[in-house]
């Protein structure tokens, strides 16, 4: 049990970025009940828009690593929120009002066509994300290693979770929101424009799936033109572990599922890590489709 | 002055004429009643009001202004607000919370604001929440501020749709059976605090089946069968008019 606490670190690390993910499609989904299964190409998009700006442009050289870093994450979130809303305008506004498989067929239309748009611009193979940016400050903290990465990975992701958090619970936008997911008819008929709630979903999810690109790109070091695929399905599953829909549930659920899989790498088998993920989506699907919060905290977004 | 007014507004759903050549004006400052069997259309006329559906002929003025086109929120902005035949509170949202969801419409500072919680954004948020505080207050259910809209009795989560409806400061406040599923007593109640809001300088217009809350409270009462408008005038005209009789009871000539 030595290396326990650093496997939880570890799992907190990857977890937090699965929650960041995970909210995009929660949040979506609390509106708009459709699964937006282009959201993980917009956290590629994002990986690779920190990519022109921390790798081919060199920023972090040019402003040091802390301004780059900030400087590039609000590029990121800018530019992957703009491609969510864009995403929106074309391709389910105009299915607004039909069935929700035609949406669903538009979101894995959307999918593909991203994932090969970046796979053009930036080619097939894997792109060093080399941008060495922190130093690489490991803390010995009671025995166990801490890495100043995942501590800066993982404060990220929750600083980001718990301001969207008080934004979703304490302003009047926020309950806004939380109207419309609940019954967007009685919504608009209390002056809520839905339309605007809509959009104001697909600029923030996309814009912490972006994010949640950039520090994996920071983090790994390497980064693909599918590596949506398997961290959308990974966050996907987080959403439906904490209940899809239910934003604190998103953030808990990305968290569980991060120490699953790195405990179960660890203790299992490395083998087992997707396997693990997903057998826990299948057994949730199966016995708990609300999600593991009861009943009364999993009040839907 | 005339604040509502609906010239031959037709509204047909496939073969079915919901709502055939409807004319009608409604009074600033009078409480009006839409009667008339089920099935007549007269939620139809509501949805229309309010934007949720659009008519197919026909215009419908609110101050003067055509609703044409108009979306359910911007409909709400000019000042039009309703309640529901069946509740459509936000059930999981805290009283407190359903209020304040009427109070959006109202806000000037946007969603950036919001984000950066600059200075008038918090002074609008202590405000607006002052008002819905008042609203609730004015309903009653002060003191139930912080329960889930869903946990309060039929009778209070009617008074609480009215509440957050008033929230979205209405110039014209629609009722669609306020009364129904009520007991004797909370009829009575509902009854004072229609008199309370229309007090406010609100016009009101109520679809009810209580024929004895609407012939109490109504200035004016519009009757409805089929879709079309055979009657309207005082509640004692409307009481002894034979249309309205034999629309409610049937022919009495077998």
């Amino acid at each position: 049990m030595a290396h326990f606490v650093e496997q939880i670190i570890f799992g907190l690390t990857v977890g937090s970025v699965y929650a960041l993910i995970a909210l995009g499609y929660t949040m979506v989904y609390g509106v708009m009940k459709l699964i937006n299964f282009a959201h993980g190409e917009l956290f590629a998009l994002g990986a690779f828009v920190g990519y022109i700006f921390l790798v081919t442009l060199n920023w972090g050289g040019l402003l040091g690593p802390a301004l780059a870093i900030g400087c590039v994450a609000i590029i990121v979130c800018v530019a992957t929120a703009l491609a969510g809303h864009a995403l929106e305008r074309v391709a389910y506004r105009p299915l607004r009002h039909s069935d929700r498989l035609a949406a669903v067929v538009s979101a894995l239309g959307a999918s593909i066509f991203l994932q090969n748009v970046i796979m053009v611009v930036w080619g097939a193979q894997y792109r060093a994300f080399n941008a060495s940016l922190l130093p690489t400050i490991v803390w010995r903290v009671a025995g166990q290693s801490v890495p100043l990465i995942r501590v800066f990975v993982f404060l990220t992701a929750v600083v980001t979770m718990a301001g969207l958090y008080l934004f979703i619970n304490r302003t009047r936008f926020g309950l806004a929101i939380r109207a419309a997911a609940i019954d967007q008819g009685a919504a608009k008929l209390m002056g809520v424009d839905v339309r605007k709630v809509i959009a104001v979903v697909f600029l923030i999810g996309p814009a912490l799936g972006g994010l949640a690109g950039l520090l994996v790109g920071i983090y790994y070091g390497q980064i693909n033109f599918n590596m949506g695929q398997m961290y959308g399905l990974k966050a996907f599953t987080a959403a439906v572990i904490g209940g899809i829909g239910n934003i604190g549930g998103a953030m808990i659920g990305g968290l569980l599922l991060g120490l699953l899989e790195t405990l179960g790498d660890a203790y299992i088998s490395g083998a087992w890590k997707d396997a693990l993920a997903f057998v826990a989506l299948i057994l949730i699907l199966v016995f708990r489709p609300t999600g593991i919060l009861p009943e009364r905290v999993a009040e839907k977004l | 002055m005339l604040i509502l007014s609906l010239s031959s507004v037709t509204k047909t759903f496939g073969g079915l004429v919901a709502v055939a050549g409807v004319s009608l004006g409604v009074e600033r400052g009078q409480i009006a009643g839409l009667i008339g069997p089920n099935g007549a259309g007269k939620t139809t006329i509501f949805n229309l009001i309010t934007g949720s559906i659009r008519p197919d002929d026909g215009h419908i003025f609110f101050s003067g202004r055509s609703l044409a086109g108009l979306k359910p929120h911007s409909v709400v902005a000019l000042g039009v607000a309703r309640t529901f035949q069946t509740i459509r509170l936000f059930p999981r949202l805290t009283v407190l919370d359903n209020v304040l969801s009427g109070c959006h419409c109202r806000l000037v500072s946007g969603v950036v604001a919001a984000l950066l919680r600059l200075p008038s954004q918090r002074l609008e948020e202590k405000l607006v929440l002052k008002r819905a505080m008042a609203e609730l207050e004015f309903v009653g259910l002060a003191e139930r501020w912080s329960a889930e809209a869903g946990s309060l009795s039929y009778g209070d989560q009617r008074r609480l749709e009215i509440a957050r409806a008033l929230a979205t400061e209405p110039k014209l406040l629609i009722l669609d059976e306020p009364a129904g599923g009520m007991n004797e007593r909370e009829t009575a109640n509902l009854m004072d605090l229609v008199g309370q809001i229309r007090d406010r300088d609100i016009t009101i217009m109520l679809i009810e089946h209580d024929m004895g809350f609407v012939m109490r409270v109504c200035h004016r009462v519009f009757v409805m069968e089929n879709g079309s408008l055979i009657a309207e005038g005082a509640p004692l005209e409307i009481q002894t008019n034979p249309r309205v009789i034999e629309a409610y009871l049937g022919r009495q000539d077998d």
